[in-house]
């Protein structure tokens, strides 16, 4: 065990370090580019330029600039956003972070119960129309763009029938910090929860259905059944603990995607201030010290958040550990 | 933030309702293909994506025939015709306080048939040309992605040792990456370098379809790459590749008529669930404006653009939408169709 933890944390610190150094040629080296006037953001002043060259290192060798980039990224934390100068780049991700989990932790909630439930249901009434019925909504779930999605959900609860007593209740879009009102932000969020798990709830209802019908006819079901178990207890007891372990080690990965940015699309259709926002407000002013911040924490995130999963995975599944 | 994952069968097995006498003596893609045609989901879903694909390509002809306008040039200070009367396309008042302007709804007539944008342009009009640029990007990546990934897993596989380290670090790097911020890097990179980025004959600049194409080509390489390359590994060592061998065939002659041809069947079923992902994945960085730039639109950027409009005009951004779903759900019935005719019981799954 001790002997995979190693090699999974230097495998680890072998993809960060290969991450850092792809963002930074992205960023920098991309031929025929002169990273000092992009960096600079929109129409810069020369003398923005010149302080930028000076700054990064610019007229030295590639490894140096590397090394400068890095430091100013991890240990002095001082990047500045040159869009918007008072902005300094890492601060603000570390305050948009609480915003993203928020929103990823509660739809997590949601997506993990309803899509359970849902692949249950579908199991339980094969052969009925309720089992294609809900595969059917599953896979509109998947094909739904969640922006758009985002959208009708906000056309509805907050124009068309924001003055009936449905969604009267419904705050303006926007966000509550935990500490300051949780009844409010617990309101501001449901909708962008609902929204975001959709797509999460098709998917892995659909996956937890494909896993047990799988697992009808294995061995063990067959014991179980043969012991006298009810089917209820079969099928909650021993089918559902087994495709559990699919289940949450893809959905550990995916719960880790969406906190390091990949749940973008919704921040910005429901106006959370979240590190996705901050990443598409700068996208749009091209603000590129900002998106390469925001790239490589999340791309850091998620790598070391499938690492964690992987050696959490081992500890509890003794089958799946590489000796 | 998409994830294939593709176990073969490696014997042909019966599908439900299939007798054997069906299936003997016939190739594997005659099978495949007599069980597709037979699976009427599956050909509706086809039907459907067929329909959306002429319609988008004929968007001239909707938008010069039967429209009568330019869907690409704005118009202010138009007027179209509703019940016999003339009407302002961009009409005053209406937003908040009675103030600002705002474009004609939907006039259910030829002309302005969902209404108008902010620069009172056709909405149904560039609706058509809107999908013609997304299912351009979205079948281009998605064929040039499964092209380089076959030809990189046959080298990697084939060839094995050092060629097969160096891809598969680089496969692994680039799946290490959530998709949408590696998109968002790239898409960056290439929209403020001046002049654009010339690839061979190929230039990749802010108004080329390229850009976006290539882009999500590249994103998703891994994701066809590593199934592909896992076969390519195991299909190496069965006995028709050593009896190649042993006749002193060349290892392009390995690649291309032994090995091949077990392999494609893969790419083949990704194939549909790839497009449903990349037109996705094109639709949401155009929304992010990073994707298809103007003057081209997709059904991405209208959605973005129909945003300020959302509570006085909601079809500028609704009906876009509305084809990217059947779009994607039709290629997702398919591919679970196709996936179902060359093996009834191998397991796809496409994870978003």
């Amino acid at each position: 065990m001790l002997a995979f933890v190693v090699r999974r944390i230097i495998g680890l610190v072998v993809v960060l370090f290969a991450i850092t150094v792809l963002v930074f040629l992205i960023f920098f080296s991309t031929p025929g580019i002169d990273p000092s006037a992009r960096l600079a953001g929109r129409n810069p002043s020369p003398a923005t330029v010149a302080a930028v060259k000076h700054e990064f290192g610019l007229d030295r060798p590639l490894p140096v600039r590397y090394a400068l980039m890095m430091k100013r990224l991890f240990i002095s934390r001082d990047l500045v956003s040159y869009g918007n100068q008072a902005l300094l780049v890492v601060p603000a991700i570390w305050a948009a972070a609480p915003v993203t989990f928020s929103l990823v932790i509660g739809a997590a909630v949601l997506w993990f119960v309803m899509s359970i439930l849902l692949g249950l249901i579908a199991v339980t009434f094969k052969g009925t129309v309720a089992d294609p019925i809900i595969m059917i909504l599953a896979l509109i779930g998947i094909s739904m763009p969640v922006f758009w999605l985002g959208e009708v959900v906000n056309l509805i609860t907050q124009d068309r029938l924001h003055d009936t007593f449905l969604f009267s209740w419904v705050p303006p879009l926007g966000y509550t910090p935990l500490t300051e009102d949780p009844w409010q932000w617990f309101l501001h969020l449901i909708f962008p929860w609902i929204t975001l798990s959709i797509l999460y709830i098709g998917f892995y209802a659909r996956v937890l259905r494909a896993d047990l019908l799988e697992n009808e006819s294995a061995d063990y079901v067959r014991t179980a059944r043969a012991k006298g178990l009810s089917p209820k207890r079969v099928l909650l007891k021993h089918m559902l603990r087994n495709s559990l372990i699919t289940f949450v080690s893809l959905a550990g990965l995916d719960l880790g995607v969406l906190i390091g940015g990949g749940a973008l699309l919704t921040e910005v259709v429901f106006g959370l201030p979240g590190v996705g926002r901050l990443t598409y407000n700068a996208l749009l002013s091209l603000d590129l010290p900002v998106i390469m911040a925001t790239v490589i924490y999340g791309a850091f995130f998620i790598t070391i958040m499938s690492a964690v999963i992987d050696i959490v995975y081992a500890r509890l599944d003794p089958r799946i550990r590489p000796t | 933030m998409a994830e294939f994952a593709y176990e073969p069968e490696p014997e042909l097995r019966l599908a439900p309702g299939e007798s054997i006498r069906e299936i003997s003596g016939r190739s594997p893609w005659a099978i495949a293909g007599r069980r597709l045609v037979r699976n009427r989901i599956a050909m509706a879903a086809l039907a459907l994506f067929v329909v959306i694909v002429v319609l988008s390509f004929l968007a001239p002809v909707y938008a010069h025939h039967i429209a009568h306008t330019d869907p690409f040039v704005s118009n202010l200070s138009g007027t179209t015709e509703v019940d016999g009367k003339q009407v302002e396309v961009i009409q005053q008042g209406g937003a908040g306080l009675g103030l600002g302007e705002t474009p004609i709804g939907p006039t259910w007539h030829a002309n302005y048939f969902l209404g108008a944008d902010q620069q009172g342009r056709d909405v149904m009009a560039r609706l058509f040309y809107g999908g013609r640029a997304s299912l351009i990007v979205g079948v281009g990546s998605a064929v040039i992605c499964s092209l380089a990934a076959l030809l990189l897993a046959l080298i990697a596989g084939f060839f094995r040792g050092w060629s097969d380290t160096v891809l598969s670090r680089i496969m692994d790097l680039i799946w290490a990456f959530p998709v949408y911020l590696l998109a968002i890097s790239l898409s960056t990179v290439l929209l403020t370098t001046p002049g654009g980025v010339k690839l061979g004959p190929i230039t990749l600049n802010a108004s080329s379809l390229w850009t976006p194409t290539l882009i999500i080509a590249l994103i998703y390489i891994p994701y066809v790459f590593r199934p592909v390359r896992g076969q390519v590994l195991s299909v190496r060592e069965k006995e028709y590749v050593e009896a190649g061998v042993s006749q002193g065939a060349s290892s392009l002659r390995l690649m291309i008529s032994e090995i091949l041809p077990n392999v494609v069947s893969t790419v083949i079923v990704l194939l549909p669930l790839m497009i449903a992902t990349t037109v996705l994945t094109e639709a949401a960085l155009s929304f992010l404006s990073i994707g298809v730039q103007p003057p081209n639109a997709s059904w991405g950027t209208i959605i973005g653009d129909g945003q300020e409009l959302l509570y006085t005009r909601p079809w500028v951004a609704i009906a876009p939408g509305i084809m990217i779903v059947l779009t994607v759900l039709s290629l997702n019935v398919l591919g679970d169709g196709v996936r179902d005719a060359l093996d009834p019981r191998a397991k796809v799954r496409v994870r978003e």
